[in-house]
């Protein structure tokens, strides 16, 4: 059985934009695959060149086997659910549906038949006759879904297709998506900036990130290893630290902050850190504690508020050694808005406890 | 400082209060001195002139309409021009919309900003200097006669010249040179809207037809024309209705027949029969209505 899409080498570049930078990647058939990263990743890019409506600078596209690196969308066996939505404002939802029978003149009757039974199939039916305009963002999303989806195509690509939904809304359609997916057995490539919608549906993740992909795995295995500090910070959060800091070998350990646990008072040992607690935020289900350690904030993330710990306090952070994840390639360029990372770390190493 | 701190704070309470303010300027002007009188013109296609006084006669009459559709020369100058304005809009429609396509979809920023002068660049310059200049280039001796003979294709323009009607002694002299001045002056006219009606479609709708199987003339009849109709339809009334009561043209180039826009000038000035002269003013806005209707009847401004 070939692939659903077969990315080789692919380079796209928008002048001296480098968006899409070498990709190779596999997407088997019945496949639900997300591409994950921040805005200018590339993924967009990505999806936009499987689609077609970018040309690839370099690179082969292979669609179920054969080469569609030059073919315009129509004479592709994909379909598309836009951003933001692309419905025609000119017909009504029904030709809306219809449109790729339409323009493959299918016969008024069938056509109307197949898009009522779509319609039905996102839970839309009997709003046939509206206007995309007179609906709601939530049933906009159905219609382009149940568009994209009536000619059975064999891969739906969808462009952060709930990013304009709100948050009830977005968890109901991701259920619903997962779904979907399932019952009509169609390979789903899903482009997201949202690493729980991504983690939540997909059977594997691919994490973008300056026009390469950063990693490639199951979303359980790129939560627990990730391999680079990009996708340890991206997917999730994580406490990055420095080896020596930690009586580890050189080098930069991903920590997460719900593997940490927060203790009051000094005490020194192995797989612990003194330091002050900054910020304590509750959150509901779980309590997250901001700690100053050796200059650098560190994250910690407990499931229930029982502890006295105030503001200010000296605590010690302590964990499981298995729960160290070592990061391999260059260190990420710290977020602006936690400082921390090697320089932070080396600088107070000399001060130590 | 305080006067005016209370001026703003009413102004904020009472937004209304400031829209009227402002409104109320443009709407005296539109309602009372441009509307009232174009009523009070279409009013005088009601009455009647008395032929022994040569006074308007304010009293209800269809007599101006009677002259107006009884005499053969007067129907043959409401036919003339309408013919001439219909084909007119085609032809502007025709031209504009490859070049508002090109404008709208594949140009941005500097570069739109060039083209937009490149189109609006001929209003600039006065009515009467460029229908005067295309006299001189129709004319026997100009410069489009000559470029033709240059070519050796002199037999050519002969040829288009002796077809009856639209033809004549030369292109200055002939409904062709005619048709060729109107479709350059109003051009513009009829680029502009469209360029904005294309500029508010979505680039996503285009990629959405595309994706959905649609090649690209599909895609084009499809999503991009029913889209665009409701700019081609301004487009079109500008081009119309400005050929319909142009009487500037029809004098400078083409041949004697006259033009409804002739018509009111002749009857309202040296003629003195202001009711007639009204009752062919009248034409053009019930043609422009029908038009309208009968778009609308076809669905083309659905997408607004």
């Amino acid at each position: 059985m070939s692939y659903a899409v077969t990315l080789n080498n692919l380079v796209c570049h928008f002048g001296a934009v480098r968006a899409v930078d070498g990709v190779d990647l596999e997407i088997a058939q019945g496949e639900f695959f997300s591409m994950l990263g921040p805005s200018g990743s590339g993924k967009t890019t990505c999806l936009r060149l499987i689609g077609g409506f970018e040309a690839p600078t370099s690179g082969r596209i292979m669609l179920f086997g054969q080469d569609a690196s030059r073919l315009p969308p129509y004479a592709r066996d994909v379909n598309t659910v836009f951003q933001d939505y692309a419905l025609f404002p000119h017909m009504n939802v029904r030709d809306n549906v219809a449109y790729a029978l339409t323009v493959r003149k299918v016969g008024k009757a069938e056509r109307d038949k197949r898009a009522e039974e779509m319609l039905e199939l996102v839970k839309l039916d009997g709003l046939g006759e509206r206007r995309p305009g007179q609906l709601s963002g939530g049933q906009r999303q159905r219609v382009a879904l149940a568009r994209a989806l009536i000619n059975r195509p064999r891969l739906l690509l969808l462009d952060e297709p709930l990013g304009a939904l709100d948050l009830k809304l977005r968890e109901e359609m991701q259920i619903e998506l997962k779904a979907l997916q399932r019952s009509l057995g169609i390979t789903f490539v899903y482009v997201t900036h949202d690493q729980g919608e991504a983690l939540s549906m997909s059977d594997r993740v691919a994490v973008f990130n300056h026009g390469k992909i950063e990693q490639l795995e199951s979303p359980k295995r790129l939560y627990e290893y990730p391999r680079t500090e990009f996708v340890a910070r991206f997917v999730g959060s994580a406490n990055v630290l420095e080896g020596r800091l930690i009586g580890q070998p050189a080098g930069l350990y991903a920590l997460r902050p719900e593997k940490v646990a927060v203790s009051s008072g000094h005490s020194a040992g192995a797989n612990r850190l003194p330091g002050r607690l900054l910020d304590i935020h509750y959150l509901g289900s779980q309590t997250r504690y901001e700690v100053e350690v050796e200059g650098q904030r560190l994250t910690a993330v407990s499931g229930s508020d029982d502890s006295e710990l105030q503001i200010g306090d000296a605590v010690t952070l302590g964990w499981d050694a298995g729960s160290l994840r070592a990061l391999s390639g260059a260190p990420a360029p710290a977020p602006s808005l936690a400082p921390q990372g090697g320089a932070g770390g080396g600088k107070g190493h000399g001060g130590g406890s | 400082m305080t006067l005016r701190r209370r001026l703003s704070d009413a102004f904020y309470v009472r937004p209304l209060f400031l829209l009227m303010l402002l409104l109320i300027p443009p709407l005296l002007w539109l309602g009372i001195i441009y509307l009232g009188s174009l009523f009070n013109l279409m009013l005088y296609s009601f009455y009647s002139l008395n032929d022994f006084t040569g006074q308007v006669e304010y009293r209800f009459s269809l007599s101006a309409f009677q002259q107006l559709f009884t005499s053969p020369a007067n129907v043959d100058i409401v036919l003339r021009t309408t013919v001439m304005a219909a084909v007119v809009t085609v032809a502007c429609a025709a031209i504009g919309f490859p070049v508002a396509y090109y404008i709208a979809f594949h140009t941005r920023g500097s570069l739109r900003m060039f083209w937009y002068l490149m189109v609006l660049l001929p209003l600039w310059s006065s009515y009467l200097i460029k229908v005067y200049a295309w006299r001189l280039m129709l004319a026997g001796e100009g410069v489009i006669s000559w470029f033709f003979n240059l070519l050796g294709l002199g037999w050519l323009l002969q040829g288009i010249l002796s077809v009856p009607v639209v033809g004549g002694p030369s292109l200055s002299n002939s409904y062709l040179g005619m048709f060729l001045v109107f479709t350059y002056i109003w051009l513009p006219y009829m680029i502009l809207p469209i360029i904005a009606a294309l500029e508010r479609v979505p680039k996503s709708l285009i990629q959405a037809s595309s994706d959905l199987g649609a090649k690209p003339n599909q895609t084009f009849w499809k999503v991009v024309w029913p889209l665009a109709i409701p700019g081609v339809a301004a487009g079109s009334i500008f081009t119309f209705s400005l050929t319909l009561g142009d009487y500037i043209i029809p004098q400078v180039v083409g041949q004697p027949g006259f033009f409804i826009g002739q018509m009111v000038y002749t009857q309202q000035g040296t003629a003195g029969n202001l009711p007639l002269a009204a009752a062919f003013s009248v034409v053009p806005v019930v043609i422009i209505a029908l038009y309208l209707l009968l778009a609308r009847r076809l669905g083309a401004f659905n997408a607004l």
